[in-house]
């Protein structure tokens, strides 16, 4: 980060303030940064965050377990299945409920098409950012295409409040399975045509090749995870390093980068859609060897009965009555549980004290940690290579200020 | 998973530090233990430099209130050791009514905005920090809106009141 000295001996200011953000077209969210520029290039910035600041987690404290599910959509809006699925595995973990094979081959299937829609998402505002809408547009429709899976399965498409603790709310159904088939077919080709598009860009390349490079000691310095963290050359994923969700049986690679540009990030991100997509298959054939019809585990005191049970079953009306007023019995213990987000690992830290709610739930918010180093490392850089370094960081306003 | 055990660690911790690690737990396998604040900053480098344990990475800083103990506000790190596959977390009980604690930012630059969040939502002063100041809040918020007095809702609000609904 070569930065160019610029001395006020005069007392006169040489630099131009400027303010990009808090609403700017280019920064895709509520980001303002307060840049110092000596023409086209920064000399030093400032970054206020915390416009669409929710206090998730002091709401937390006030909510029983399975009603802060919802919060946690809210923060990665892009990918909110992997958020909802991460809160119900810590919640699951800390009342030591194993879950079905079937359970976790579904809520790996769900959290791939979360991750390539994320992803897409990411790679195609890169697209536009560098000048070509076209590969945007390719990329949006299939983006689609995964909510209607979302739709099929829990009804939401974009904040998702997907599953249960203890399982899903509903099998998937023929149609689902159906749809899930056909993304794995039809996606590959548009993904092909997307990278045929900018891979080997001349426009493409001018612009991100050497854009804002990091080292790998610099971003575990910035505790960086996700793929802008594989993109310096740390091949750490938690799927791999701890794995959750029975990903221990699935045979996949980590790709990483080596110089950590926004390039490399752009690369790495395309592989890691192939890599989901290999996950989705050996998923999907695995869920059809499971025994059919298993959706939740067996944990009637944390998975609420179905409705018509409730009203025509004394037992199931219990069981309904303790879990919706928070009378059932828990731990009192802390854990932390993490998952690999789109955008790095995010953590769930809970502290329980066996009362109806959370005592104490702080989320590790992977885009809130890796947008720190945005500021410092934008000195000396052109203010449009900033910008492409911002879409290429993939910062989620709602996981940012939370 | 883990190449190193839970109780390597704290072998080693104990050898160093001595009676300076306190209260050691393992609950859902995570080693945890308290500090106290003067020697936060030696333990966590320690952990950082020591060529066997490499706890290269911070994963997280954040508080937690515990109103009526005497010494009331825990500060929470969580640091991992990538090339081992170890996680431990390191608590420290701080006064809540002059909460000061060396910073972490000397350590790794990624603990400024934790430790911002931290200071912003429980007032916990980091000593030596580069720029304290709020971050998700309001500059001119009074309150440290996580401690546990201060209510989710604005007890002030008038559109709530039991009248108006008859009660």
């Amino acid at each position: 980060m070569n930065q160019p000295a610029i001395v006020d001996v005069s007392g006169n200011k040489e630099t131009t303030t400027l303010n990009l953000g808090p609403t700017h077209p280019a920064t895709h969210g509520v980001f303002q940064n307060v840049l110092e520029m000596d023409g086209e290039r920064i000399v030093s910035g400032v970054s206020t965050i915390g416009y669409i600041h929710r206090a998730f987690e002091k709401i937390a404290e006030h909510r029983p377990f399975y009603q802060i599910t919802p919060l946690t959509d809210r923060m990665n809006y892009c990918s909110s299945p992997i958020n909802n699925f991460g809160w119900h595995m810590t919640v699951e973990k800390m009342l030591g409920i194993q879950m079905p094979k079937r359970v976790d081959y579904m809520r790996v299937i769900i959290m791939e098409l979360a991750r390539i829609s994320d992803h897409l998402i990411c790679n195609g505002i890169l697209g536009v950012d560098t000048g070509a809408y076209s590969g945007f547009l390719y990329l949006m429709e299939q983006r689609e295409h995964i909510y209607e899976i979302y739709e099929e399965i829990c009804g939401a498409r974009l904040t998702t409040n997907i599953g249960r603790i203890g399982g899903f709310e509903r099998d998937f159904n023929d149609i689902a399975f159906a749809k899930i088939k056909k993304f794995i077919k039809d996606f590959p080709p548009v993904l092909r045509e997307f990278e045929t598009l900018f891979d080997r860009n001349r426009i493409f390349m001018d612009r991100t090749v050497g854009v804002a490079p990091v080292t790998p000691e610099v971003a575990l310095s910035y505790s960086w995870t996700g793929p802008i963290l594989r993109a310096t050359g740390v091949d750490y994923d938690v799927r791999v390093a701890e794995p959750y969700s029975s990903y221990e049986e699935f045979d996949f690679d980590i790709p990483v980068g080596t110089t950590g540009d926004v390039y490399d990030r752009y690369i790495l991100r395309n592989e890691e859609m192939w890599q989901s997509l290999r996950i989705i298959e050996q998923a999907l054939a695995k869920v059809e060897k499971e025994p059919k019809g298993v959706f939740h585990a067996n944990v009637p005191d944390f998975y609420l009965p179905p409705k018509e049970e409730v009203y025509n079953n004394m037992e199931a009306l219990i069981y309904h009555f303790k879990i919706v007023m928070g009378e059932i019995e828990t731990p009192k213990t802390e854990l932390y549980h993490c998952v690999e987000g789109a955008n790095g690992e995010l953590g769930f830290y809970l502290i329980n004290d066996g009362g109806r709610t959370p005592y104490r739930l702080h989320f590790r918010r992977p885009s809130f940690i890796n947008y720190q180093m945005y500021a410092p490392m934008s000195r000396g850089m052109l203010l449009s290579d900033a910008i492409i370094n911002m879409s290429s960081l993939n910062v989620i306003a709602g996981e940012l200020d939370a | 998973m883990a190449k190193i055990s839970n109780q390597t660690v704290l072998q080693k911790l104990g050898a160093h530090f001595g009676e300076k690690i306190s209260v050691p737990s393992e609950p859902y396998g995570m080693l945890t233990f308290e500090v106290t604040k003067e020697s936060i900053i030696d333990v966590l480098s320690f952990l950082k430099n020591d060529p066997e344990l490499k706890f290269n990475f911070l994963t997280d800083i954040t508080a937690v209130h515990y109103p009526g103990q005497p010494l009331s506000i825990a500060v929470v790190y969580h640091v991992h050791s990538m090339t081992n596959g170890v996680r431990s977390r390191i608590k420290v009980y701080l006064d809540e009514a002059n909460p000061t604690i060396p910073t972490a930012t000397v350590l790794w630059d990624g603990a400024n905005w934790m430790e911002r969040e931290t200071y912003d939502f429980f007032g916990v002063q980091f000593e030596g920090h580069p720029n304290l100041v709020r971050i998700l809040n309001v500059d001119d918020m009074t309150v440290f809106p996580m401690r546990k007095e201060f209510p989710l809702e604005d007890p002030n609000r008038v559109d709530k009141k039991d009248f108006y609904f008859g009660r």
